[in-house]
């Protein structure tokens, strides 16, 4: 089947079979190998990319069911050559070890910001609760996403100046 | 060495950030599963769905047929080239693919090789095995009582289900004071069958040159040196020929240690068919078949005088290995460093015996997080030491200080052989105490049971033995356990450091950049770390046990001082002094009582461009260490729970940490390695659990069925320390990955105990589930009814 499905701002026309997994479009067609695989089961949270600016499991969603759609992966959050400031702050807090969960753990607390700049410790654990690390204890990556939702305001309010 | 300066050159003791990072955050990080090549072939396992049963035929004709299909590869295949079976890194054998019978459910029976990863795992549907069912075995002592079925019947001479015996202590001593005790406490618990699940799961892309001979292995690997000899000595591939890169690894926790039998057999497919072979593990095959932790039943008992000294300890462990006995442990000791179970206290004597037992289950006993058996040690004691205080109305913190090794009795030899290097117990104890608010948390406690509330305080002080060798008594499957680092100074005054060690998101490419900076004033920034490819790095044991800053990093120092030693010549050369009238300074030699100096960069750009006479050229080098000693990390843990009487759910309020590492290299990383640490540890105590039901099915082979902790249930930490440098350990420093789930599952369970304590509860078994401890606190009733 072809599908046509925007990855980080680029769009894409390719040929795929239909059980193919969003996870295996984007590792092994496009070479985007940030997207990690961990459970197989939705659990573990490692294969999270955005599809429409949402938090979702691309190991258990078909290719076929982004066609259409504008998905964002852990390569696409540098802009211009500069960092996002979830990355920033995830190396400046701490808030990785062995690096496999980052990028789903990035890409949910980017979507939370953005609903929600200044989220309670609670509320950075809730949203996050459906990526799984093994090397953290968390702490350290809630204080990275909240630490980013600071900078985040703080840059917006000086833009806005 | 100033501070300012000190903070310029960023060595030992900042919180420099991770080096390591600027790859993982923006996707660019290399997992094995990225690793992609040239006419890649992929493998599928095809897996026993039974526990045990003879293998009556295959027939692998559908299977073939399917389009895309290159090669499908059974046991009779492999027993052709003598790979059928491969040794354990504990001296057993390990079936790689079945040939006579299936010995637990998830075994390894035939593999399929195909273009893609789909048609792989289609044509592995279609492999059909006739099975002729076994009796099962899935409790040690039910399998140990047995000689009628031989789980390992391959063996010879091999009449009975024990896999094998082993004691440490004095029995006669101990027998005698148990005799004059005035009382013994006795618990009998299991710690339960885990797994470490790394997130990313086991695999391998087997690349061998069929033009060159080269064989290329790309390995989820935590030792990758030593694999790379069990390669050769397996497969028989010669060792120059055989290179072993252990890329990003996400993940090990001790389950990346041992070989494992998909390995083998992408590599010999890769021979056989001259293209590249990947094979990545799912998750259900990485819980169901590699590595899994623990599954100790243990019997401890101490011996007590009436006013709660502790004077010898008894312990016997039955350990369940699963079909093979696929732990890493050392060869002299069978079940691990379990006899440190005397823990933090002083006493005269223990007896620890083990019986391993083989019955139908996946094979293991990786040491998880953990330096051989140590987790369970730290728990049995620390479980015993609680029950002691309360069958004699002490309070848990009194019988502790009671029993405590001293500050001054260090360096001490334990009553089981090991020599601690160094410790305050009391001085940890009561940091956590004081962080704790101890005797305002304890009035809040008794307060909440008087209004009928199940408030908890419990208590873990822990002593772990990690950083194996010394060579003399530690090998892994006959390699000695040192070392190595090979540092080479370039003349622009940049450096390379390559480890015999790995790093599996410890941080290494950091801190170990930071040893090199605290020793020869290079910034840790102009420092690249390189580790986990065997054709470039010296030879090493890996990285498991906290043994990388123990051993690797030990040998990090020594090498830079050497280094600093050449560099003192030429800076004498270049600053026309006598070597004696040169003092060092953080990064520089100046000559003492004046402001001549030449900095360490100076130094080396002369060793390329400028060498004193008659001294060799270059400043580079490469150093093994055989530590002398083990390092003992200690702590003490503070835990307060409540629980729900009505539905058993337990809560975790407050969790206090105060760790001892010795000198700490990075404190941020340090303190990161804590708290994942304190996560697992509250993860085994609470939900992990690999479990089997009476037909040997796997219950807990998937995260469905698996539970890990995620965020929300994960506790918050707080994380206090003291230091104790080692003494023998050229930095000071102990290894901390491990420290945390060793010491913190008994705190998390004494917790909660103590919170049913008004209940009589006397024991819960872990993982402490809402339902066990509902059913406790229903029994608890029931019979003071």
């Amino acid at each position: 089947m072809e599908v046509t499905i925007t990855v980080n701002g680029r769009t894409h026309t390719k040929s795929v079979e239909p059980r193919m997994l969003l996870v295996h479009f984007l590792r092994e067609e496009l070479g985007l190998t940030g997207t990690h695989i961990g459970c197989d089961s939705s659990h573990c949270g490692a294969c999270t990319v955005l599809v429409d600016g949402t938090p979702l499991k691309s190991c258990t969603y078909l290719a076929v069911m982004a066609n259409g759609r504008s998905v964002e992966t852990v390569e696409g959050l540098k802009q211009g050559g500069k960092l996002h400031v979830i990355q920033e702050e995830f190396k400046e807090q701490h808030g990785l070890q062995c690096g496999y969960c980052t990028p789903g753990m990035m890409l949910v607390g980017k979507a939370l910001l953005e609903e929600n700049p200044n989220p309670t410790d609670d509320e950075v654990r809730f949203a996050i609760s459906g990526n799984i690390c093994r090397c953290t204890g968390y702490m350290n990556i809630v204080k990275s996403i909240q630490a980013a939702g600071k900078r985040m305001q703080a840059e917006s309010a000086d833009a806005a100046e | 060495m100033e501070p300012s300066e000190q903070k310029a050159v960023r060595g030992v003791g900042h919180s420099v950030r991770r080096v390591e990072d600027d790859r993982f955050i923006v996707g660019r990080g290399n997992y094995l599963d990225d690793v992609k090549l040239p006419r890649m072939l992929h493998m599928a396992i095809v897996r026993s769905p039974l526990a045990h049963a003879t293998i009556e035929s295959i027939d692998i004709s559908e299977a073939m047929a399917l389009e895309g299909v290159v090669a499908v590869v059974t046991g009779k295949d492999l027993e052709a080239h003598k790979l059928a079976w491969m040794p354990t890194l504990s001296g057993d054998t390990q079936a790689v693919l079945a040939t006579d019978k299936v010995r637990f459910q998830g075994q390894e029976v035939a593999a399929v090789i195909a273009e893609s990863p789909y048609v792989a795992a289609d044509a592995a549907e279609l492999v059909e095995i006739e099975y002729e069912p076994l009796d099962i075995f899935v409790d040690p002592y039910k399998a140990l009582e047995n000689t009628e079925t031989i789980i390992r019947s391959d063996k010879e001479g091999q009449a009975d289900n024990v896999a094998y015996e082993w004691e440490a202590g004095d029995k006669a001593k101990t027998d005698q004071l148990f005799a004059e005790a005035d009382h013994v406490v006795k618990l009998h618990t299991h710690y339960p069958r885990s797994h470490p699940a790394p997130l990313e799961t086991c695999g391998c892309v087997a690349d061998v040159n069929g033009a060159t001979g080269k064989a290329t292995i790309y390995l989820t690997s935590q030792a990758p040196h030593a694999h790379r000899t069990l390669f050769a000595l397996v497969a028989g591939l010669p060792e120059q020929n055989i290179r072993v890169i252990s890329p990003d690894v996400g993940g090990g926790f001790g389950n990346k240690v041992p070989i494992y039998p998909g390995y083998v057999v992408a590599t010999a497919a890769s021979l056989l068919l001259d293209a590249p072979v990947k094979w990545v593990e799912s998750r259900s095959e990485n819980l169901m078949s590699t590595g899994f932790a623990r599954d100790y039943h243990m019997d401890g008992e101490l011996a007590l005088t009436s006013d709660g000294t502790i004077t010898a300890m008894r312990c016997h462990i039955t350990s369940d290995h699963g079909a093979f006995f696929a732990d890493a442990q050392p060869t002299k000791f069978r079940a691990g460093l379990v006899h440190i179970c005397t823990g933090s206290y002083d006493m005269q004597a223990a007896h620890i015996t083990a019986k391993g037992a083989y019955t139908n289950k996946a094979p293991g006993g990786v040491a998880y997080r953990c330096s051989f058996r140590v987790t369970e040690a730290s728990y049995i004691i620390e479980r015993l030491v609680q029950n002691a205080a309360y069958e004699l109305g002490m309070s848990p913190v009194e019988i502790r200080r009671k029993n405590f090794i001293k500050k001054e009795q260090f360096p001490y030899t334990s009553c089981t052989g090991f020599i601690y290097d160094s410790g305050d117990y009391d001085a940890s104890l009561d940091k956590a105490l004081e962080m704790l608010g101890y005797d305002e948390i304890m009035a809040e406690r008794d307060a909440a049971r008087a209004e009928g509330r199940l408030m908890g305080v419990g208590i873990a002080t822990f002593t772990e033995v990690v950083g194996a060798g010394n060579s003399k008594e530690y090998d892994i499957a006959g390699l000695k356990m040192f070392d190595s680092a090979e540092l080479r100074v370039h003349p622009t005054g940049k450096a390379i450091l390559k480890l015999g060690v790995q790093t599996q998101g410890q941080g290494h490419e950091t801190t170990f950049a930071q040893i090199v900076a605290n020793e020869l004033g290079i910034p840790p920034e102009d420092i690249a770390v390189g580790h986990g490819d065997t054709d470039n790095t010296p030879y090493g044991l890996g990285t498991y046990a906290s043994r990388s800053t123990p051993t690797g990093g030990a040998a990090t120092a020594v090498i830079a001082r050497k280094l600093r030693d050449k560099a003192k010549k030429i800076a004498a050369h270049l600053l026309e002094a006598s070597e004696g009238d040169l003092e060092w300074d953080s990064n520089k030699f100046v000559v003492k009582g004046t402001d001549k100096s030449v900095s360490i960069q100076d130094c080396a750009f002369a060793a390329y461009t400028n060498p004193p006479d008659g001294e060799e050229p270059g400043l580079e080098g490469v150093h093994y260490y055989d530590p002398p000693n083990m390092t003992y990390p200690f702590g003490a843990y503070a835990v307060v729970v409540e629980v729900d009487p009505e539905t058993g759910e337990w809560e975790v309020k407050r969790m206090v940490a105060v760790d001892d590492c010795g000198v700490r290299i990075n404190p941020m990383v340090v303190d990161g390695q804590i708290h994942g640490g304190l996560t697992e540890g509250y993860a085994m105590a609470s939900m992990q659990y690999i479990h089997y039901d009476d037909d040997g099915n796997c219950v807990g082979g998937n995260f469905i069925d698996y539970l890990i902790p995620t965020a929300v249930e994960t506790p918050k930490f707080e994380l206090g320390e003291t230091v104790t440098p080692s003494p023998h350990h050229p930095i000071g420093a102990k290894g901390v990955g491990e420290s945390a789930t060793v010491g913190s599952p008994a705190a998390y369970v004494n917790a909660v105990l103590d919170a049913l304590q008004p209940l009589g509860v006397k024991n819960l078994e872990m993982p402490v589930t809402s339902g066990r401890v509902w059913e406790a606190i229903q029994a608890a009733k029931a019979a003071a009814e």
